[in-house]
């Protein structure tokens, strides 16, 4: 602040001081610069522009009205707690917006997805297959992955969902099934099934619990099933009745085959013998609810496609390679030309997708010039254009 | 204006009154919306207090700084919902006191973890986060395992967050210890999980978080306050979120 009584100007610089001496040091009293002070009232003036169209002021207080409830359809929302502004914006509807703006993007193959009635529908169509892996794919890393690892190679306790061994089997509606309802989840319709206890709930002695490991590592071994040991009968009046009686696993049980060297909770004799002591019951959670009927689908086909999926829909279409699917749309518009080469494209109804689907038969992997990181629906804009 | 200014400052008892009406305009505008929060909460169909464990586990939660990595808070943008699920409402954390919205995210958001991972996975994940998530930064929290859940207390906090508004009834505070007892517990191994649903509701988990039925760790604790969080609203998954996906509560 200036002080009027002790204005005093600088020798040097010809500016006025504060007035104020600190061992004979004094404090220059230059203004703030004309533009700045103007931009700072011009924000003061932009800040009741604010109040004026977007939700500003707390109205909760008695005298200037309060909060209400307002009725839309089957459900009643409280409308403010706050001035409403004239321009009515909520980041609800913001929100609501930017989501229909990606649904516009992928309708065009979204639509088509979800009218079809079967997987069949979408394994033939390399299009619509590509864009259910693109989304499988990306829906897996952020939901599965976190168990099933990133390569959905699984560890000890989670399986490996890349091998063909299925605990409760590897066809579509089996894999879609176990995603819904889970396993030992608390969902009504999940799978379920118990292993005992045989250790810890005394069904069987520690010996006859050994005799059994015993057995049960020859079913993997090289040498096959070593029926003269003792642990076969224990075998075959326990553990056959899940496991089946040459131990290649019953998945009406969820129950493993034993015969496969592929070990849930490890191989080793210890592991082994920890597990019929105790049993195992791992969990899968239940999904139906938690992600919407298009993602368990798509997630479904993914899973499916990993390397061990079973049944109907198993070939993946044409030559689709794992990666390519998510990348070849995005070729469309880079090589226009390929169209010329190709012959006419199957499908008169679609515009855009047998280009896509076409090319994608011929050279989709040895293609250098795929964009990185392009999905469907980040071209979908340019097919809609055209 | 600036000369006046400089009287302002000279006059101490002025500026003291100047002072305070300042403060007070400032805190009118924040204070006063609080005492009508009701204007300001959707009432959502669904949401209830933590029951006594899971009361244990949140402060837990607080205790090991889980919030300084973790936030519980979706935004309403297109990315977070897609990410992590159906935006927060503000009466899922009406009963947290302190709130965990948190405001950094070294690890993932945590307001709809309850229920997408089973209990093994979290008993494995907090010994050792690596074993299960290898690029994984956070801390190990074994220790949770060996350490009895504080319950003992556990009726005490119970009233005092019914001090601040937080309804819980003298039946859930005198059956604090054991409540919190039944649910480390399945129905077979404690005859009190009964009384613990009647009282807390039919869709509180009750099970052995951590695989020892023996003792109620803080492991127990942490992991049955882990899988309630975001679960006791139910949203139609499938339909796409705008204002009204909500299913509120008609009372």
């Amino acid at each position: 602040m200036s002080d009027q009584h002790n204005k005093e100007i600088d020798q040097i610089t010809g500016v006025e001081t504060t007035g104020h001496e600190w061992d004979g040091l004094k404090e220059l009293n230059n203004p703030a610069p004309r533009w700045w002070v103007w931009v700072w009232v011009a924000t003061f003036v932009l800040s009741v522009g604010y109040w004026v169209v977007y939700p500003a002021w707390p109205t909760a207080w008695p005298f200037f009205g309060s909060g209400s409830m307002e009725q839309t359809g089957s459900v009643t929302r409280t409308t403010t707690g706050a001035t409403e502004g004239i321009f009515g914006w909520t980041q609800y509807e913001e929100l609501a917006a930017s989501q229909a703006e990606i649904t516009a993007r992928q309708a065009q193959y979204l639509d088509k997805f979800q009218a079809t009635t079967s997987y069949d529908q979408i394994s033939q169509d390399p299009e619509l297959y590509a864009f259910a892996q693109a989304g499988g794919k990306a829906l897996f890393k952020n939901n599965c992955a976190v168990c099933h690892g990133s390569g959905a190679e699984g560890g000890v306790g989670f399986p490996n969902l890349n091998d063909d061994d299925w605990l409760w089997g590897g066809t579509l509606a089996d894999i879609e099934q176990t995603l819904r309802y889970g396993v030992r989840s608390e969902h009504d319709e999940t799978r379920q099934s118990l292993m005992p206890s045989f250790g810890k709930d005394e069904l069987l002695e520690k010996e006859e619990i050994e005799q059994v490991v015993d057995y049960v590592l020859t079913l993997s071994s090289d040498t096959g099933a070593d029926t003269n040991l003792p642990g076969a009968e224990i075998f075959a009046n326990n553990c056959a009745s899940c496991h089946g009686e040459k131990g290649t696993g019953g998945r009406d049980f969820g129950a493993p085959n034993l015969t496969d060297s592929i070990w849930l909770y490890g191989g080793e004799r210890a592991d082994v013998s920890n597990t019929v002591y105790f049993a195992h019951a791992g969990v899968m959670p239940f999904w139906e609810g938690k992600l919407d009927e298009d993602s368990i689908r798509q997630l479904t086909l993914y899973v499916h496609s990993l390397g061990g999926g079973e049944g109907e829909g198993a070939a993946v279409p044409e030559k689709v390679s794992m990666e390519a699917p998510a990348e070849v749309p995005a070729q469309t518009e880079e090589e226009p030309v390929v169209t010329q080469e190709e012959p006419v494209a199957e499908e008169p109804t679609s515009e855009a997708a047998p280009e896509a689907a076409t090319e994608l038969n011929v050279d989709a992997p040895a293609e250098p010039s795929v964009k990185e990181g392009a999905t469907p629906e980040a071209v979908s804009d340019e097919s809609a254009d055209r | 204006m600036l000369h006046h200014h400089a009287k302002l400052e000279r006059k101490s008892v002025i500026m003291l009154l100047f002072i305070i009406v300042t403060v007070l305009v400032g805190g009118i505008v924040e204070i006063i919306p609080l005492f009508r929060m009701e204007t300001v909460i959707e009432p959502v169909k669904g949401v209830r207090p933590y029951t006594p464990l899971e009361l244990a586990g949140y402060n837990i939660y607080i205790r090991e700084g889980c919030y300084n990595c973790h936030s519980q808070q979706i935004r309403p943008l297109r990315d977070e919902v897609a990410r992590y699920g159906h935006y927060s409402l503000a009466a899922e954390s009406m009963y947290d006191h302190p709130f965990q919205w948190g405001s950094k995210r070294t690890g993932p958001e945590l307001a709809r973890v309850g229920g997408r991972y089973s209990d093994d996975w979290h008993v494995s994940h907090l010994k050792n986060p690596r074993a299960v998530v290898p690029e994984s930064i956070m801390p190990t929290y074994a220790f949770l395992l060996n350490n009895q859940a504080e319950l003992n207390d556990i009726g005490e906090h119970m009233k005092v967050l019914r001090t601040v508004g937080v309804p819980y009834t003298d039946d859930q505070i005198a059956n604090a210890y054991q409540d919190g007892m039944a649910q480390a517990h399945t129905e077979d191994l404690d005859e009190n999980v009964a009384g613990l649903l009647e009282r807390h509701g039919d869709k509180v988990n009750a099970r052995v978080f951590d695989g020892n039925p023996e003792m109620v760790t803080e492991m127990d604790a942490l992991i049955a306050y882990l899988q309630v969080l975001g679960t006791m609203v139910e949203f139609p998954a499938a339909e796409p979120v705008t204002p009204d996906t909500a299913p509120v509560n008609q009372e």
